[in-house]
């Protein structure tokens, strides 16, 4: 039947009288075979939205259907690859068109011409079903993929290919269903990107995923297949966040969705991680992490789809038992999306112009984050941290609000603190983490039991000191006590010395947990020490004037994250100097000799 | 069946006239591509137009010069089957151009050697190159503290009233490629007006002519008594002959872009007469992908010599900064620079407001190699001293100055110092990266050596109180 183009508004377009379309099947629209996906099915009108530039399109072009869902490809060569939103390689169309994206460029996702040394699992007669991984091959030095039973898929196998040099179309095997169809198992496969991939069970979460980042690993920690959300204006360093996530997180396999960001920060992230060693395997970053780029000049369409062609490739990686961690940079430009697709429909809009189905379609996305036993039977983790950019920085919008009902942990940036250069400029009374509880029994198991103990004080310390802030604003401190200045001045050691991080500095832009205790153990012997002295009559400004506070401002860095033992230097300094200034303190008052023992 | 834009059908009449758009009936299947060019005519002259909507039968066209003095009969309409296109050459530069891209100067028309759709492509991210160098402006706040990098869109944030146009036209006559002489590389400006008065743009002709940059200068002008529909035109038109400059001819190409405000009130208008559903303040729910489309068209590309950098000029209603314009203008450039009512109103020439403002690109384009090895220290202690200062401020407003600690007192100092000798500056003055920065140091030395808790100790030792006193 000859379909053709009714109507053309930006990237929608309609097909009047036709019922050769299936809801969400994806399709080629006009001369130029632009990708599109059907989005509403009526028996008047069909309505497309399209991935691709819509101009120069006419009414009465052809419209043709594939008659399968979008779909990702997933197979061998996904890793260390950049896609744009609907898994186009972008390195294969610019060695086609050159610097600028031109539209109907086709192009496979994966390259078909590149062999994988392969090797099979699988035995003819041997009885599989979805998720069993039927073949391996070296996708990079870091990188074993494992190449699965498609999810529908049970049978006895009945034909194995041999060992050795396969392209991602070659048959691996032919599995024999109950029903006597034999189907074809290639070694890349296709799964469409609304629909999760199924698991046998989801497991309770109990790791956290390690991110050497003090404010988060310590303070709001995430929990691996957790969800985060980092919320923040322009310039509160939502980008730089998520970067430093990327980088130094403990997922083995990362996958990076610029949706609707800045083209200059995507080449960033190339270049700075194909020169970044993976502090695991001491290979290029780029070799475990795939990047889908979108850039907020593409096609808004594209957009859309970014993050489920991200969730997708994050799934099936898990699926294989890997620990992965997909950044969403940023869920905003996501919903904007939305909203403009919305509006192009003249759908009733809700708040702000957003769509009703924003709530839903935000929680069906972080709903796909989790800790799980996959259909073969391994473990695998997809934990999603998703940038939101709430409009004119007011946290009431409705992103960030109905973000805020899916995510178990919120790490809200403060314009305050990044005018102020306090980085990572996550605000310490806004944000919060759900996962404590989750999470405590594997902080007391490596750790010992200090660190949730010690955890408890900083808060502690820190939200008695935003409630001295309250009067110092008002009064000034010199009238505090002098033991509620101790607070606010341990306070800053904690907010400069400790929360503070500078992605820079070769100590500091990535610390282990261990560093992170004896940071907080140092921190808050400084507090007990030097809260004696207060309590002794030693005036602040005197601790001040020794530089006691000063010297842990700066441990960070100085002590390298390998030599923990240098802290015991720290403490016994601290020691030493708060002996002198007691016994000074003891002599000018006319104590007793006996304080000079030593 | 097949059309062939040679011999394109004229159609007469329209059915419907409603604001800018007008629409034509009657097309047969193919008649009309989605966004090309339309000439709509009448007795006496020929007007533009663009396809905005296809609907069957009916297309859209979206008339550039306005529908005054149309009618429904009497007006014949032809497809020309190609997107708008700007004629370029290298000759473009020094010209004149209205915001549909034509010749005003009476030079005559452009004898172009290629044709552009206005609307660009997208740059592939895997052929962007990251920007790396930075361009010298000689004011020492932007490029001590929100350093300008080629390929950069670095956007002022400005009121009605305050001197962002003085700005401007100082960093187009100031700015260096390098601080060496003698090198090869081109530099070049493509001034864009939107809706700005005549004084304005007659502003900055004469500010460049003065200082001989007017021959390296190409300018698009909407003025404000120009139709608003133009308008939309106009930055898609000026960020053509940029790239065509920056990637075909190998130049540096400073796009500055004025009055963003104006642009993106061109667009609800002419959203609201199609009648789309309006989002925030009733501009279109696209407006971020739309200005997107304009700033992301900076940038350098790995193997053309040139780049795009873009100093877009907005004015915030009500000084507002998260309206709309400024806030989703902030979301997609790599920073800003955002000038500040109080400091123009005291005087202090650039008013830049320091604490929000930013340049997202700096760290990777400054320090050793670039500008000075200790510059990325001195720009991050500025900031956290110079946050320092307005609590200072507030306490002192509250207790009175006499009862600041001595450290706070030097706060003070410090941050008026910092307001009048390093912000303010005069609109000749054009200082190096060297003055700049020891000015920075003579500054931070007013304070207390253990307050400058951002640099290292060696640094301090090498720099502190060691580039004299103010």
């Amino acid at each position: 039947m000859n379909d053709t183009i009714y109507s053309v508004n930006g990237p929608v377009v309609t097909v009047r009288h036709t019922d050769s379309f299936s809801m969400s099947e994806m399709v080629y629209v006009g001369r130029a075979g632009l990708i599109g996906e059907v989005i509403r099915v009526g028996a008047d009108v069909t309505t497309i939205q399209v991935y691709e530039e819509t101009t120069g399109l006419k009414v009465g072009e052809p419209v043709t259907g594939t008659g399968s869902p979008l779909s990702a490809t997933l197979g061998p060569g996904i890793m260390q690859n950049i896609f744009d939103g609907i898994q186009r390689p972008l390195g294969e169309i610019a060695g086609r068109e050159g610097a600028f994206i031109g539209a109907g460029v086709h192009v496979d996702s994966l390259d078909g011409a590149k062999t994988w040394d392969v090797t099979l699992c699988v035995k003819p007669g041997q009885q599989v079903s979805g998720g069993d991984v039927i073949a391996t091959c070296p996708e990079t030095s870091v990188i074993t993929h494992k190449s699965m039973v498609p999810p529908d898929v049970a049978g006895v196998v009945s034909w194995v290919a041999e060992n050795g040099p396969h392209t991602v179309a070659d048959v691996l095997c032919k599995v024999r269903g109950d029903d006597g169809g034999e189907r074809e198992l290639t070694l890349a496969q296709r799964w469409p990107i609304r629909t999760p991939r199924p698991v046998k069970s989801r497991q309770p979460i109990g790791r956290p995923l390690i991110t050497g980042q003090r404010v988060i690993d310590t303070l709001f920690p995430i929990a691996k297949g957790g969800a985060a959300a980092i919320p923040g204006g322009f310039g509160t360093g939502k980008t730089m966040t998520q970067h430093q996530l990327a980088k130094w997180c403990d997922a083995d396999i990362i996958i990076y969705v610029g949706c609707g960001e800045r083209g200059n920060e995507m080449t960033q992230v190339l270049q700075e991680f194909s020169e970044l060693e993976d502090p695991k395997s001491g290979k290029p970053m780029t070799e475990r992490t795939v990047l889908i780029a979108n850039t907020s000049n593409m096609p808004v369409a594209a957009r859309e789809a970014s993050i489920y062609t991200g969730i997708t490739l994050a799934e099936y990686y898990r699926d294989m038992g890997y620990d992965v961690a997909m950044m969403a940079d940023s869920t905003s430009r996501w919903a904007e999306a939305l909203r403009e697709i919305s509006g192009r429909l003249e759908e009733m809009p809700a708040e702000e112009g957003f769509p009703a189905y924003l709530p839903s379609r935000l929680a069906a996305f972080y709903e796909r984050a989790g800790c799980v036993q996959t259909l073969g039977g391994a473990e695998g983790s997809v934990s999603i941290i998703g940038a939101v950019s709430p409009q004119g920085s007011d946290f009431s919008e409705p992103v960030t609000q109905n973000t805020k009902r899916f995510v178990r942990c919120f790490l809200a940036l403060d314009k305050s603190l990044a005018y102020a250069r306090h980085y990572p400029a996550i605000n310490w009374t806004q944000s919060y983490s759900e996962y404590y509880e989750d999470l405590d029994p594997y902080y007391n198991e490596h750790l010992g039991p200090d660190f949730v103990q010690l955890r408890g004080r900083l808060l502690g310390l820190l939200a008695e000191e935003s409630h001295l802030m309250e009067i110092v604003k008002l009064i000034g401190s010199d009238v505090l006590p002098d033991s509620q200045k101790l607070t606010l001045e341990v306070a800053r050691v904690v907010r400069v010395g400790f929360l503070q991080q500078n992605a820079f500095h070769k100590n500091d832009t990535y610390v282990p947990l261990d560093k992170q205790l004896h940071m907080m153990q140092v921190i808050l012997h400084l507090y007990d020490a030097t809260r004696r002295l207060v309590d002794e009559g030693v005036p602040v400004s005197e601790i001040t004037a020794a530089g006691l506070f000063d010297k842990l401002v700066k441990m960070k860095y100085e002590i390298p994250n390998d030599q923990p033992a240098q802290f015991a230097a720290y403490t016994e300094a601290l020691d030493k100097a708060c002996d002198g200034l007691l016994a000074k303190r003891r002599e000018g008052a006319g104590a007793p000799a006996h304080a000079e023992g030593k | 069946m097949e059309e062939n834009s040679k011999w394109a059908l004229e159609y007469l009449g329209l059915s419907d006239i409603n604001g800018p758009l007008v629409a034509v009936d009657g097309l047969r299947d193919g008649g009309a591509g989605y966004e090309e060019m339309v000439e709509v005519k009448t007795e006496t002259e020929t007007r533009l137009g663009r396809v905005v909507a296809l609907e069957g039968s009916r297309a859209v066209v979206q008339v550039f010069a306005g529908t005054a003095g149309l009618g429904l009969s009497g007006v014949r309409t032809r497809f020309t089957g190609q997107p708008m296109r700007l004629a370029l050459a290298p000759e473009i530069v020094g010209r004149i151009f209205n915001g549909a891209g034509q010749p005003i100067d009476g030079l005559g028309p452009v004898y172009a050697s290629r044709f552009d759709d206005i609307n660009g492509s997208a740059i592939n991210p895997v052929r962007r190159q990251y920007p790396r160098n930075y361009i010298r402006t000689g004011i020492s706040s932007i490029d001590v503290l929100m350093t300008l990098i080629r390929g950069q869109k670095l956007p002022i944030f400005s009121g009605s009233g305050m001197s962002h146009n003085r700005l401007a036209a100082q960093i187009v006559r100031q700015a260096k490629l390098s601080d060496e002489a003698g090198s090869d590389e081109k530099f070049g400006v493509v001034f864009c007006a939107m809706g700005v008065t005549k004084d304005v743009a007659e502003y900055f002709r004469r500010s460049f002519e003065e200082s001989g940059a007017l021959a390296r200068v190409t300018m698009f002008l909407n003025l404000s008594s120009d139709p608003i529909v133009e308008r939309i035109l106009t930055p898609r038109c000026a960020l053509t002959a940029a790239e065509y400059l920056a990637f075909t001819q190998g130049m540096h190409v400073l796009v500055v872009m004025t009055d963003m405000t104006s642009y993106a009130e061109a667009l609800r208008e002419f959203s609201s007469s199609k009648g789309e559903i309006p989002g925030r303040k009733g501009y279109p729910g696209y407006l971020y992908s739309d200005l997107a489309s304009m700033y992301e068209r900076a940038g350098i590309i790995e193997g053309a010599k040139g780049s795009v950098t873009q100093i877009p000029i907005l004015t915030m209603p009500n000084d507002d900064i998260t309206h709309p314009i400024p806030d989703l203008t902030g979301y997609i450039t790599e920073g800003q620079i955002v000038l500040d009512r109080y400091l123009d109103q005291q005087g202090i020439y650039p008013p830049i407001s320091v604490l929000p403002s930013l340049s997202r690109l700096m760290k990777d384009g400054i320090g050793e190699g670039f500008t000075r090895a200790d510059h990325p220290d001195v720009s991050n202690q500025l900031f956290a001293s110079y946050a320092k200062v307005s609590d200072a401020r507030g306490l002192a407003n509250v207790i009175g100055e006499e009862e600041l600690s001595p450290t706070d007192k030097r706060y003070l100092d410090f941050g008026n110092r910092f307001e009048r000798e390093f912000l303010g500056q005069g609109a000749d003055e054009d200082r190096t990266i060297d003055e700049s920065l020891d000015l920075g140091w003579r500054l931070l030395s007013i304070l207390p050596r253990e307050e400058l808790d951002r640099i290292d100790e060696a640094v301090l030792d090498a720099h502190y109180g060691k580039h004299g006193t103010v």
